[in-house]
């Protein structure tokens, strides 16, 4: 907005070290990793392992970010965002300020790609990761806000779906800080931004839409309609719509609620599969016994005949 | 500290202003009745990011101590709740580096503190913009050559509505369109905490092309109601003799 200064990505070059002004840490830039709604986030060795740099000329966007991270890093036991590693500013020679905060790198691949390639059994697998995660997040008193595909990667090894920007992470009972339409309620008319767990449930069905439908789609006269009918067109998640649509119309108040329901359609399903399985292993044997009882009722029949 | 009400005008525009006073100059005298100016530009689809005639648009913002922003059509309702936000954040900034160089005297601002202060800080502005009420008067320029983008600047505000109500502070909306019939602008839509009571049509369009803009602005700047602007002056005063 300002058009006298520059901003940051003219002067960050591949190979180039900075210093933090406070706790005089060096970073080398190795490549830039994309653009986000403030700043740029690169890829940078510190110390001789990578991470994530994310700047911006936006300093108090990226306070209150680091904020949010330094908040996640105190649930316990699990790994909400990125670790944060360090908060700084960056003073360029020509004496302009930009803030900068450096976290964990995480590696992986999208969600649309992973699925792709190693098919639908894994739908309910994610459901249930990001259903535990957003439990996790709501009962420490945040809501994750712009939960979307970008925001998310699968790492392998073990194949887990990590959160890597949590810019949208809001306190219970705010203001959704940052959304993107498409997967916002309040865009459907189906809810208002208010930060509750049930604003999160809503995304996380956009996000699994999202993957069948990358190009996303128009709201239509009655975007309920619209939703429901994108829901049922989709084979992969057919078990799991009923779910799926109480989610996008507000009905589940936790996660915990949407995740014993998603469950149980898990557990059913294995247990079908289990059940066929059996079926199919049997059928021969079940050939054997009829013939058998075939032939012995064959034999009684002929001795009936023999012996009057 | 005490919770005060941030008062925004909100211009929505698409062109040049071509008659009356310099609408930055305007823009000046609002903000220092307390009133920030926030403007977004409409661009036309085959307009490029540096138009003419929208220069304005960053000037008058400038001066009015709020945040423009240059928009196509279809990015309208995400940038008018986004500038909207922003200047609660800027005009709130502002607030605490005030207080700060109370405290710490010298030339201190948040970005001259440590991040880690800085962090603190940000937490208590983010507080403030969460639960300070709200009044965000808009004012909407209805010449002729805002006519296919008025159903799009509907959708946006009662999208602004959705957003600004999710918050814990209150709201009141009032919206305006210039140029009015006979004044220089007329009411669309009085004070209300929604604006889901927004009247199914704009006002018939003015033909012709004029654009009062710096008219505009000062006319909405007396909407907030003189009794405020009066109240705003005595707490000057107040802290004036506190000051002494």
């Amino acid at each position: 907005m300002n058009k006298t200064s520059k901003t940051h990505d003219s002067y960050l070059r591949p190979g180039m070290s900075m210093t933090g002004k406070w706790h005089h840490k060096r970073y080398t830039i190795i490549r830039k990793l994309g653009n986000g709604a403030i700043g740029s986030v690169y890829l940078c060795d510190a110390g001789g392992k990578k991470a994530a740099l994310k700047i911006s000329d936006k300093g108090s966007s990226i306070t209150m970010e680091v904020n949010v991270l330094k908040s996640l890093g105190k649930v316990q036991g699990k790994s909400l965002g990125p670790y944060l590693l360090d908060v700084d500013d960056w003073v360029t020679p020509q004496g302009q300020t930009f803030s900068f905060y450096v976290m964990e790198y995480i590696q992986g691949r999208t969600l649309p790609e992973f699925m792709k390639q190693h098919g639908q059994e894994w739908i309910g697998v994610f459901l249930m990761q990001l259903l535990d995660d957003l439990e996790a997040l709501h009962q420490s008193g945040w809501v994750f806000g712009d939960l979307k595909v970008d925001n998310l990667l699968v790492t392998s090894a073990p194949t887990r779906l990590r959160w890597i920007d949590v810019g949208g992470t809001t306190q219970i009972g705010r203001a959704i800080k940052e959304y993107t339409e498409f997967y916002d309620r309040g865009y459907w008319g189906l809810g208002s931004r208010k930060a509750e767990p049930s604003y999160d449930l809503f995304a996380l069905v956009m996000v699994f839409l999202s993957v069948y439908y990358p190009n996303h789609f128009q709201k239509g006269s009655n975007p309920q309609a619209t939703l429901f009918k994108k829901v049922n067109d989709i084979k992969a998640i057919h078990p799991y719509s009923q779910c799926l649509k109480k989610a996008l119309i507000g009905k589940y108040r936790t996660s915990k609620e949407m995740k014993q329901e998603i469950s149980a359609v898990i557990y059913d399903l294995q247990q079908r599969k289990l059940v066929s399985g059996k079926r199919k292993q049997q059928n021969p044997s079940y050939a054997v016994e009829s013939v058998g009882f075939l032939l012995i009722a064959l034999g009684y029949y002929l001795s009936s005949l023999i012996i009057p | 500290m005490k919770k005060g009400t941030l008062k925004q005008i909100l211009l929505i525009t698409d062109g040049c202003s071509n008659k009356g006073e310099d609408p930055a100059a305007t823009a000046a005298l609002a903000y220092q009745q307390g009133i920030t100016v926030n403007v977004i530009g409409i661009l036309e689809d085959d307009q490029t990011e540096d138009p003419e005639g929208l220069q304005e648009v960053e000037e008058i913002a400038l001066s009015g101590g709020g945040v423009s922003q240059l928009v196509y059509k279809q990015a309208l309702s995400q940038t008018v709740q986004m500038v909207t936000k922003q200047a609660m954040t800027q005009t709130l900034q502002g607030f605490v580096n005030m207080e700060l160089k109370q405290i710490l005297g010298k030339e201190q601002t948040i970005e001259d503190l440590d991040p880690e202060k800085r962090g603190e800080i940000m937490e208590v502005v983010e507080d403030l913009g969460e639960t300070s009420d709200l009044e965000v008067l808009v004012l909407i320029d209805t010449s002729a050559s805002m006519h296919d983008k008025l159903p799009t600047v509907k959708e946006a505000l009662m999208d602004l509505s959705i957003s600004l109500n999710s918050r814990v502070g209150r709201n009141r909306f009032a919206i305006y369109n210039f140029p009015g019939k006979r004044k220089d602008i007329d009411k669309v839509l009085d004070w209300s905490p929604k604006l889901d009571s927004m009247s199914s049509v704009f006002p018939k369009l003015t033909s012709g092309g004029i654009t009062p803009t710096g008219p505009a602005i000062r006319e909405a700047m007396y909407q907030f109601g003189k009794k405020s602007l009066l109240r705003s002056f005595r707490k000057d005063h107040e802290q004036d003799v506190e000051n002494a």
